[in-house]
């Protein structure tokens, strides 16, 4: 039995649409994987050698232990958000003549091998080969490597457990903040607590057998849990949320456009991937503080220039780029409807370029590192503004991929092309260039004044522009509904 | 009201739509009948220029579909769940459509009030965004956005598919009101004969892509096309068959 379930899950993956994608999103996927697990193992390596460094005379070791405990908090709170036991998938074997035991196991057994129980692996693997090479008993470091392995299974299995209330990650929020608190203002040494709790992992190999009887206490309550509901109408259903409806009468005074802009604004805030990508832009406004920090790059560096673009323009780019395909799924009805494509896209618009006054306003506490930096950021939002709103709605026209908006946000490519990579250049490369020629040669007022001169024309053309890529919609329309209308 | 001309689609060198000549008066309720791939959601497609002819053309009310947009002001379909919009609740959605065909919210909930029992009480107030809704319903809801504004064509592509058989003659009863009162065009397509030859006053056959047979419906019209679908296409039980992909 388990051997043709393995077989089904052998053929979902290989004949998933993801592995259909295009060669250059997969190459780029795949190269990105790999570059994540290398750090992770290149960190592995380092890690003895970084604490012999920084805690000389303390056993790494224990060090590492007392990492532990907000490794597996941090690590719950990651997966509550990342993973869910795909318990719909096996709708279709209820009807068959397989044992519920036999399905509840398969469920249970599939997720055990899932990607995130190899991180930790993947960071502790190369870290024990380094502590072998360096002399530490093999028996103590290999069941210590086994008994990570369990406890990368018991977060797994008592993620699945936890998952199903939103107070539970409350509370391990607070606990995580709580112990980090107590631990920093010196009040208890929780850190050093639990340290020397999970070195006897460590120390004593016969402790190990703890997290395996967690790992297999938690399997056994999510069976007997699952077990009892594997119905179509407890266990095995999807989640359906109540709709919430908001009062947007306030979007009546932008005149014709508003029935667009409340489509949009919900459109953004129902379906899971647009949602994250606003809270996404909210946290690459801390990005400033990666780059204004540096003081190597004294105040008025071109690097500024590129973060004042990023940051006020960090929707424009998430969102504009897959401008008309979020529309996809309705495309159709849209074109059959009576609706003026310039409106539809000055819609659009708005919504960007309130994003980017936002986006702005936002950043002017980093006037903390100087003056320069409100002044380039005001004029990269200009520049945003004028030119680079048309530039992300031109390059929306090319756009035949469609969206699928009910699927989730991280590490989706669904919708991309090599159009998403090429829009990097005018978008970004463009202006910095340009900022960093004109400073470089003339100086930085000129750069500034330029570069807000041209984002000042470009509203005004606004209008002017607007009709031109409204034609060029147009053009595209049937090429766009025959691509939007391919599921992959 | 609509004239199709030498109307040609070609994939590749497969032709999918090849009509000589067809006319459809004002007022008149017109079915459509034939098997998987007969062409029936290519014609209706091209009548609301979703995709491009090979050669000819179509007018409705005089406009050429390809060249104007100005049809589609007194033209509105529902041709499949794309014509949904997942994410909205169905109310919204009235709504919306209700903006794009210049009717206000109390000319959507006038209308809608009319609907009460097509709804049976499934679609309105039910806290659920459209893609939470069952298959029949969205229909439902799809249908009724159909006869927002006022529209002089209406176009409904398998309009009886999962629609429970309540819903089925209400909706029977809907589309005849719609042609006979109110003088409005209606474009019907269907694999169920005994429902268009119910509602439908002509009925035009398709297959592979060229007109067959074309009635004006009357007592023995039920007989004649159950004779030309058992007989001459295709095996018996393919022929009422109510779901088509």
């Amino acid at each position: 039995m388990f051997k043709r379930f393995a077989s089904l899950q052998w053929k979902a993956f290989f004949r998933s649409s993801s592995l259909g994608k295009s060669l250059a999103i997969k190459i780029i996927m795949i190269f990105f994987g790999i570059y994540m697990l290398a750090c992770l193992v290149l960190m592995g390596v380092g890690l003895f050698f970084i604490l012999e460094k920084t805690f000389p005379g303390v056993d790494p070791m224990l060090k590492v232990s007392s990492y532990f405990l907000y490794w597996i908090l941090g690590e719950l709170v990651f997966r509550y958000f990342m993973q869910k036991l795909p318990v719909i998938d096996i709708k279709p074997f209820l009807i068959l003549p397989i044992k519920k035991d036999a399905i509840v196991h398969y469920i249970l057994g599939r997720s055990a091998f899932s990607f995130f129980n190899f991180l930790a692996l993947f960071l502790f693997v190369p870290f024990g080969i380094v502590l072998l090479i360096k002399g530490y008993p093999a028996l103590n470091v290999l069941v210590w490597l086994f008994a990570i392995a369990c406890i990368s299974q018991f977060i797994n299995f008592l993620n699945f457990i936890i998952n199903k209330s939103d107070k539970v990650l409350l509370g391990l929020l607070l606990v995580l903040i709580t112990f980090y608190a107590v631990d920093y203002f010196q009040l208890y040494p929780i850190q050093e607590l639990f340290g020397n709790i999970f070195y006897q992992l460590y120390a004593n190999p016969i402790w190990a057998i703890i997290p395996l009887a967690l790992a297999i206490l938690t399997y056994a309550v999510n069976y007997r849990f699952l077990r009892n509901k594997i119905y179509l109408d407890s266990a095995v259903k999807e989640k359906i949320k109540e709709a919430e409806t908001a009062d947007l009468g306030w979007t009546e005074r932008f005149g014709s456009i508003a029935p667009f802009l409340q489509l949009d604004l919900k459109l953004i805030w129902r379906n899971k991937r647009t949602k994250t990508q606003v809270f996404m832009s909210f946290i690459v406004l801390l990005y400033g503080l990666f780059f204004y920090t540096q003081d190597s790059y004294g105040s008025t560096s071109a690097m500024f220039a590129f973060a004042g673009i990023f940051i006020t323009g960090i929707f424009m780019v998430n969102f504009g780029q897959f401008i008309p395909a979020w529309d996809s799924a309705y495309y159709n009805m849209l074109m059959a409807q009576n609706i003026p494509m310039r409106k539809y896209l000055a819609s659009k618009a708005g919504l960007i370029y309130v994003s980017i006054v936002v986006m702005f306003l936002l950043s002017i506490p980093y006037i903390y590192f100087g003056w320069e930096i409100v002044v380039i950021n005001f004029t990269c939002a200009l520049y945003n503004l004028g030119i680079n709103v048309p530039v992300v709605l031109f390059f929306g026209s090319k756009n035949k991929k469609r969206i699928d908006l009910h699927k989730s946000a991280l590490g989706n490519m669904q919708g991309a092309s090599a159009t998403q990579f090429l829009i990097i250049i005018p978008l970004m490369v463009v202006p910095c260039i340009l900022y960093f020629v004109l400073k470089y040669f003339i100086s930085f007022e000129v750069a500034i004044a330029i570069l807000g001169l041209l984002g000042l024309v470009g509203i005004i053309l606004r209008n002017t522009v607007l009709d031109k890529i409204a034609t060029i919609y147009s053009a595209k329309k049937y090429e766009m509904i025959a691509g939007f209308g391919e599921k992959d | 009201m609509i004239t199709v001309q030498n109307l040609t689609k070609k994939y590749n060198s497969s032709i999918v739509l090849n009509l000589e000549q067809l006319e459809i008066p004002k007022g008149q309720s017109f079915g459509l009948v034939g098997n998987n791939g007969a062409g029936k959601t290519t014609f209706f497609s091209l009548l609301l220029d979703l995709i491009q002819p090979t050669s000819g053309s179509i007018e409705n009310n005089g406009i050429l579909v390809s060249e104007s947009e100005t049809w589609k002001t007194f033209t509105s379909s529902f041709i499949d769940e794309s014509f949904l919009i997942s994410y909205l609740t169905p109310e919204e959605y009235f709504y919306f459509i209700g903006e794009l065909r210049g009717c206000n919210k109390a000319d959507i909930d006038a209308l809608l009030a009319n609907f009460k029992d097509f709804f049976h009480d499934e679609i309105l107030g039910q806290k659920k965004y459209l893609r939470d809704l069952s298959k029949g319903n969205q229909k439902k809801a799809g249908i009724v956005a159909s006869f927002i504004g006022n529209p002089e064509v209406v176009i409904l592509d398998e309009p009886f598919a999962n629609l429970d058989p309540t819903t089925q003659i209400r909706l029977k009863a809907i589309i005849k009101d719609l042609a006979s009162k109110k003088g409005v065009t209606v474009l019907v397509s269907s694999h169920d004969l005994i429902h268009v030859t119910e509602v439908c006053e002509r009925i035009v056959v398709l297959n592979k892509g060229e007109i067959v047979k074309d009635i004006r419906t009357s007592a023995e019209t039920l007989r004649e096309l159950e004779v030309f679908f058992g007989s001459s296409i295709l095996p018996k039980e393919e022929k009422r068959s109510t779901e088509e992909e």
